[in-house]
């Protein structure tokens, strides 16, 4: 088991600093839309490239895919909690280790299994955007199966943890809970 | 078995749809599982092809990249904008300010609270920024003169979701992705309504002071600052001052083709960008030209219209599209930010680790909206595949009541869900079920024909099979109507975040005033959630109302305007015929329909439908 919870916490630093770093990209791509919008209007429609539109959805990509598997470790990720929360304690483990087993695992699994083809079929082609001056997809498809993999392994972390909380190995760092958590929305 | 598993799949995966989202895992990954489940169940059953899972890659790049990616870009905008807004100060700024000005009138704080809102609302899309200055600026002064407790609760909640309505508004931005509408008409259609919230919510306080006065004291003499020695507060002088700039703002855009929307907000950035030097020339004359209290109130009103002007006008302008608008508003906040920090020489107004908390939570809310997006596609890519939406389309189209039956039924639903759903999954899991349905009931139910004459918007076919040309202002009506009932969401306790963020902002044990020294009692959970329960039916009114009033969501056209529809959105009003009775229209050359969605009529929903939500299938 400590094995195992050190193999955890190596998942979670990298997770963690994956998605700080990759939350720097929000002001970046600020910066690049209004920059696109003036330089449109003061350049023209010169300056109305699509490869401006694509680096956009390239950073805002990186950074939701990437600050994903974070999100996860930090239990961002919004639940319906209005009958989970009348249960106990332990049916809620329960639920959490199901959901990562049945649902989290899975549905990464079969993500990855279908996006690497995907994203290596782009590279091959040298597949171009279906956009006028657009750029090259493969970066942006190659981040689907990064993310998952990730993902993937924020999920297998989660698995460990929760085990460990369920035999009394780990204290729970947060009770399981939507309401605490100002969402800023 | 099989076979009722086989004829079933579509009620089934609802069913168990609601029993994976109810056990409480993140609804993004429970999403997922089911449609991945049903996947493997039906490839089983022989009903897809092995490969039909192979679609599901696209469908995530589908989020990414084109009108969708570009459309969601303005999610990390918003949200970042609003939480700048909301550590710097700004708000606090303008509660103050606007709370001495309405200070002695009867409900005056609560009046400054819904302006505020209102002014906040149209600056950003971000319902906690507002909620939480508000609550920590005004609730205090509230309690101190004696506000019932409920009714001061319920203000703030309210007036803070007023930025799910005003544009700009995530909520609007992402019903206009998922309906298939431009954002900017969606803005256009929910100026209106927003404003007419705002003014009910003032209305209800009216009414309240009229019924309790003591619910809603006036602040009393003493509490009013910038008194000048003769006791006046110079509000001749700011009454002075704002009628000259307005008028000189009005004569200023005499010339300008901008109507409605762009009008009010162009008028009103013109104003205080007048009002502006003059008061900066008085201060810094010393000479005092102006009053101390007409010099406050323009420069705080200064930094929300310049924001407002960032995001809306440089839409209305043509500068900017309303994803940029959304990022020139977040650069414009931090620019503020930055000149705030320098005047009061307060390096908390803005720095660097408040930055890195802005970006790493803008981060994170950005991952849980895409990943439930992600979800309902993996959802929606099975559902499509055993024509779930047609199921769904046959169940709403066979419901009786025709149109107004539909959106009476639509509505209730997501009121009712919006008691343990928030607007996101609203948005994401309901809108696109409901979408087909919609457009078919638009396209050919007879109280939509009729109102679409009503309104000079096209008509083809004679008789009894008469149907709208294009459906599209119907969508962005419902789309308004949708957005103002979601606005419950924020407020149906227990769940509410308006609630839980005014829950955490508002003291909940006996405390010493700061001012009176007095023991004021806190406020308690119960009374947050039966202060929401008047405006949560003010809400149902406004609903109500657009439904019998759609003139305020629909703009009337006349045929020559309708021909251009397509491309043109503002065409000079000069230039334009007469509208002729609603008998004569005729169908025009070329329908101006942008999105290709021709739905079948009324009661045969299993035909062919064009739709573009519907994912390519795989046999």
């Amino acid at each position: 088991m400590e094995r195992l919870l050190a193999f955890s916490r190596a998942i979670d630093a990298l997770t963690t600093a994956i998605g700080r770093a990759a939350a720097w990209l929000v002001l970046v791509v600020c910066i690049v839309a209004a920059g696109h919008a003036i330089a449109g209007k003061v350049w023209g429609a010169g300056a109305h490239s699509n490869a401006w539109t694509e680096i956009q959805w390239l950073m805002y990509s990186a950074v939701f895919l990437l600050a994903a598997p974070w999100t996860l470790l930090s239990n961002e990720h919004i639940r319906i909690d209005i009958l989970n929360q009348r249960l106990s304690k332990s049916t809620r483990d329960i639920i959490d280790i199901a959901g990562h087993v049945l649902f989290l695992i899975p549905v990464a699994l079969i993500v990855l299994w279908t996006s690497i083809p995907f994203a290596m079929t782009s590279f091959a082609q040298a597949e171009g955007s279906s956009n006028f001056g657009g750029l090259p997809q493969w970066p942006l498809k190659s981040l689907i199966p990064l993310s998952f993999v990730l993902l993937l392994a924020q999920g297998v972390s989660e698995l460990i943890k929760r085990v460990a909380i369920v035999r009394g190995k780990l204290s729970d760092p947060a009770a399981v809970r939507r309401s605490a958590i100002p969402h800023d929305i | 078995m099989a076979s009722f598993l086989a004829a079933n799949m579509a009620p089934l995966m609802f069913v168990a749809l609601i029993a994976f989202l109810l056990l409480g895992y993140p609804i993004a990954f429970s999403l997922g599982a089911v449609g991945i489940v049903f996947a493997g169940i039906g490839i089983e059953l022989g009903l897809f092809h092995p490969d039909f899972l192979q679609a599901l890659p696209d469908r995530i790049y589908g989020v990414m990249s084109g009108e969708t990616g570009t459309t969601l870009l303005a999610v990390p905008f918003f949200t970042f904008m609003g939480l700048i807004l909301e550590r710097s100060g700004m708000a606090e700024d303008l509660l103050e300010t606007v709370g001495q000005l309405f200070g002695t009138v009867r409900g005056g704080l609560a009046y400054a609270v819904i302006f505020v809102g209102a002014l906040l609302a149209a600056t950003t899309g971000v319902v906690a920024a507002s909620v939480i200055s508000m609550g920590l600026i005004s609730l205090p002064i509230m309690l101190r003169y004696g506000y019932d407790r409920r009714l001061a609760a319920g203000v703030i909640a309210a007036s803070g979701t007023l930025a799910q309505i005003i544009p700009p508004s995530l909520v609007l931005i992402i019903l206009a992705d998922q309906l298939g509408r431009p954002v900017h008409l969606m803005y256009r259609a929910a100026f209106t309504p927003g404003l007419l919230l705002a003014a009910l919510y003032a209305v209800f306080v009216f009414a309240v002071t009229i019924l309790k006065p003591n619910a809603a004291p006036g602040l009393p003499w003493n509490a009013i600052a910038d008194r000048k020695p003769d006791g006046s507060r110079g509000l001749v002088s700011l009454a002075v001052l704002a009628l000259v700039c307005l008028v000189l703002a009005l004569l200023l855009m005499r010339d300008s083709n901008a109507a409605g929307p762009d009008y009010v907000v162009m008028t009103m950035a013109a104003a205080v960008g007048l009002a502006f030097p003059v008061a900066l020339a008085s201060e810094l004359s010393g000479r005092r030209l102006l009053s101390k209290l007409a010099t406050r109130v323009t420069f705080v009103m200064v930094p929300p219209l310049f924001l407002i002007f960032l995001v809306l006008g440089t839409i209305f302008i043509g500068l900017a599209t309303p994803t940029q608008g959304g990022a020139m508003g977040a650069l414009g906040a931090l620019a503020l930010a930055a000149i705030k920090r320098r005047i009061d020489a307060n390096p908390a107004r803005l720095n660097w680790e408040m930055v890195r908390q802005a970006v790493e939570q803008t981060a994170k809310l950005s991952a849980f909206v895409m990943f439930i997006l992600i979800g309902a596609r993996i959802f929606s890519l099975t559902f499509y595949g055993v024509d779930g939406h047609r199921w769904v389309e046959h169940l709403l189209i066979s419901l009786p009541g025709g149109m107004y039956g539909f959106l009476i039924l639509v509505n209730l639903a997501v009121f009712l869900l919006a008691f343990f759903l928030d607007f996101f999954e609203l948005s994401f899991i309901i809108v696109p079920l409901i979408k087909p349905a919609a457009e078919a009931i638009f396209h050919s139910a007879p109280e939509a024909v009729a109102l679409a004459k009503s309104f000079g918007l096209a008509v083809a076919g004679s008789g009894a099979a008469e149907s709208v040309v294009d459906t599209g202002p119907f969508m962005v009506w419902l789309g308004v109507l949708l957005a103002v009932n979601m606005q419950t969401s924020f407020m149906h306790p227990p769940f509410g975040f308006a609630l839980m963020f005014l829950r955490s902002v508002a003291p909940t044990e006996p405390y010493k005033d700061r001012l009176s020294g007095r023991e004021t009692a806190g406020v308690s959970t119960g009374q947050i959630y039966w202060g929401a329960v008047p405006f949560v039916c003010i809400q149902l009114i406004m609903v109500a109302l657009l439904v019998l009033v759609p003139g305020l969501v629909f703009e009337r056209k006349s045929i020559a305007a309708d021909a251009s529809s397509g491309l043109a959105t503002s065409v000079p009003i000069s230039t334009v015929p007469p509208t002729g009775s609603a008998g004569e229209l005729s169908i025009p050359g070329t329908p101006p329909a942008m999105e290709g969605a021709i739905p079948l009529p009324a009661g045969t929903p299993t035909g062919p439908t064009l739709n573009f939500s519907v994912p390519p299938k795989i046999e």
